[in-house]
């Protein structure tokens, strides 16, 4: 008889893990992909049902207890209808007007229609996720390849993703005009979506692509997100991804980037919505002599919840990354910052920092660092720092004796140290409009 | 002729502390530059952050009087839309905050407050640039952050163009002379005076005669323990110089 063994006893399945486990088995057969495919999902699912949804015993986890905080999971969306399709064409306001090439994906598809997918540049072509499963595409092959995780959250994504955006440029194309991707949910009963992206940017092109996610308010709908995204040798990427999701949603992210020699990638994130909010981004920075800025902002109120979990992998010699990200916490938000540079043994002259600072504006707000450095060369400049408080007494009263009212003087000390990040940003109407949604969520604080 | 400024047996606190101001009285008319000398650590800058409004003090006493208001009812915003000004003694940095952008937030709150028109962008900066180019504070000086990075001189000046700018009634000069080499007092002296006007009082909080030589009061008053100890003409900042406080505390205590 087998002794029996602690080390690997899993708990009873959850309702939300059993009702996943249906909802897979009665939606593969109709996820699109061949036999290929169906055997990456079979296997994702497989990761995804050993470990089950995160947990607090699982450390990348531990802030943030999917077990808890999704006691449910929603069915799976419908493709959208022309109503849905009709609600869906207000979406993307925050950065309307700007002439981005925009490209909508409703309830978790790409409806070409609301789409601007006419007159794309030499060198730029797009398609949809689940046309790219379903006929075969050279880039789907590298879905989840970019970087290796085994996170449960990503491996149910890719168990199944339904619809998505495969974006190329070819070698050398410099993409002028911005891409965005506008996610947006229109349904009123919660549902859940799995959306997949892969984004190739081959040696010495550029692209500056934005992605932004909204939805209802007051429906408790599930969003599960991943974009797989390789910035070529020498390319240039810059990524803006705003969470603007409704109130009562789940929003669960994650972005495997890996970063060829000589290139620059930067990312910011700006979260404003979403009652529970989950950024992941691990970037493998795998060629010599890159250049990485990651950046965040968070603006939480109420009960809202964001955890961010940075994994910066320096892999070679000479690059330099720069992490910097700041929350603002209002009600009884809860902001977590989980970051982590790795410098393996052949990445020597890397030069990387990182710094969160968190900003507290009432008593029962809450902010959670965990700043990680795991060295392995010898010659590095590497260094975090993190920073909790609350704002400024004596820098309020200053502004005030200039005759500036209490809460516009909050309001320019609090846009300042919001500002520091968004400054970074490189395309300017991004830059204003989200110091514009700055603004907006300061006035409208009570 | 009603005065600007009333100070009526004010007794103020540290909040839950030390009391600092002991039954002041102080009148200060329209036009009139009144010192108040007095040894460190008599309340001479406790008495600034009275009349500005600062948090972290309790007023346990009197009243202020203020062009007709009782100030001591009025948030700090309100205060400097009322024509108060305080030239603080160590001004702040701010970081992330353009010294323009903080000009035209503290001009138009102001204006605002008092119900008159906004300054436009571009009539600000063509005021401000004047403004600067008289106390030598150049564009970059503008497009900085608040202070960040100035030297002690180039936040002085910079305090004098905030206070040029907003052209208050009252102007409280908190030890202007703190951190300033002989040049950059020549600078901000030449400021300060540049606004003397028959409406305009001016109240120099300072424990050192120096200053004096550059902004002529009218009116010096020994401040010690708490309250003014003695009143006299411009000769004496002279002879506090030469005599110490000693006495005054004496008399005081």
């Amino acid at each position: 008889m087998a002794a029996p063994t602690s080390a690997q006893i899993r708990p009873m399945k959850t309702s939300a893990e059993l009702a996943l486990a249906e909802t897979f088995a009665a939606a593969r057969a109709a996820l699109p992909g061949g036999p290929d495919v169906a055997a990456q999902r079979a296997a994702a699912f497989g990761t995804f049902a050993d470990a089950g949804l995160p947990h607090r015993r699982v450390e990348a986890w531990r802030y943030t207890d999917l077990r808890a905080l999704m006691r449910e999971a929603r069915p799976l969306a419908a493709p959208p209808d022309a109503e849905a399709k009709s609600r869906a064409a207000t979406a993307g306001a925050m950065l309307a007007g700007l002439g981005f090439r925009r490209l909508v994906l409703v309830n978790g598809a790409l409806v070409p229609e609301l789409s601007d997918l006419a007159g794309l540049e030499a060198g730029l072509s797009i398609r949809s996720m689940a046309d790219a499963l379903t006929t075969g595409d050279t880039l789907t092959a590298q879905l989840g390849q970019t970087v290796a995780s085994s996170d449960a959250v990503l491996a149910l994504n890719t168990a199944l993703m339904g619809d998505g955006v495969v974006l190329h440029v070819a070698a050398g194309a410099v993409i002028e005009r911005p891409v965005e991707l506008v996610f947006v949910t229109t349904e009123t009963t919660p549902v859940s979506m799995f959306t997949r992206s892969i984004v190739v940017v081959e040696e010495g092109a550029s692209l500056t692509l934005i992605e932004s996610h909204e939805g209802p308010s007051g429906v408790a709908y599930q969003v599960n997100t991943a974009l797989d995204l390789v910035v070529g040798a020498g390319a240039t990427v810059e990524r803006v991804k705003i969470t603007a999701e409704g109130s009562d949603a789940v929003h669960l992210a994650t972005v495997l980037a890996r970063v060829d020699a000589t290139a620059t990638f930067a990312n910011t994130f700006f979260t404003t919505g979403g009652l529970v909010v989950r950024n992941q981004l691990l970037a493998h920075l795998a060629g010599e002599a890159i250049h990485a800025r990651m950046n965040g902002v968070s603006l939480l109120s109420g009960k809202q919840h964001a955890d961010t979990l940075l994994s910066v992998d320096h892999a070679a010699p000479a690059g330099e990354s720069r992490e910097s990200f700041r929350a603002v916490l209002d009600g009884s938000a809860q902001d977590i910052f989980q970051g982590k540079i790795a410098v393996r043994q052949p990445a020597q002259k890397t030069d990387a920092r990182m710094l969160s600072r968190a900003l507290l504006l009432t008593e029962t707000a809450e902010a959670c660092a965990k700043p990680e450095l795991e060295i392995f060369a010898d010659d590095v400049q590497c260094g975090h720092g993190c920073t909790t408080g609350t704002l400024d007494q004596q820098l309020k009263f200053y502004l005030m004796s200039r005759g500036i009212p209490a809460k516009e003087s909050e309001a320019l000390l609090i846009q300042a140290f919001v500002g520091e990040v968004l400054d970074a940003i490189g395309n300017e109407g991004v830059r204003s409009a989200l110091t514009d949604a700055t603004q907006a969520w300061l006035l409208g604080r009570e | 002729m009603a005065p600007l400024l009333e100070i009526k047996d004010l007794h103020a606190e540290i909040s839950g502390g030390r009391k600092i101001i002991d039954g002041m009285n102080l009148t200060i008319n329209p036009g009139e530059v009144h010192a108040i000398m007095g040894p460190n650590g008599a309340g001479k800058s406790t008495l600034s952050y009275v009349l500005s409004g600062k948090p972290g003090y309790e007023i346990t006493g009197g009243e202020v009087i203020f062009r007709g208001v009782n100030l001591l009812e009025l948030s700090p915003d309100e205060r400097a839309a009322q024509g108060l000004f305080l030239c603080f003694q160590y001004p702040l940095e701010i970081p992330g905050v353009s010294n323009m952008a903080f000009l035209h937030t503290a001009v138009n709150s102001q204006r605002r407050k008092r119900g008159e028109t906004e300054l436009t962008s571009p009539e600000l900066v063509r005021k401000v640039r004047e403004l600067g180019q008289t106390l030598g504070i150049n564009a970059e000086m503008l497009k900085r952050p608040v202070n960040v990075g100035f030297s002690g001189g180039e936040k002085k000046r910079n305090e004098t163009l905030q206070m040029m700018l907003l052209e208050p009634y009252l102007c409280v000069l908190d030890e202007a002379d703190s951190g300033l080499d002989i040049d950059a007092l020549k600078v901000v002296s030449n400021g300060v005076n540049a606004l003397r006007s028959p409406e305009r009082s001016m109240l120099v909080i300072t424990h050192y005669q120096r200053l004096l030589d550059y902004i002529v009061p009218d009116v010096v008053h020994v401040f010690a323990a708490g309250r003014i100890v003695h009143t006299g003409g411009k000769e004496l900042a002279l002879e506090l110089e030469a005599t110490g406080y000693a006495q005054y505390q004496n008399e005081a205590a």
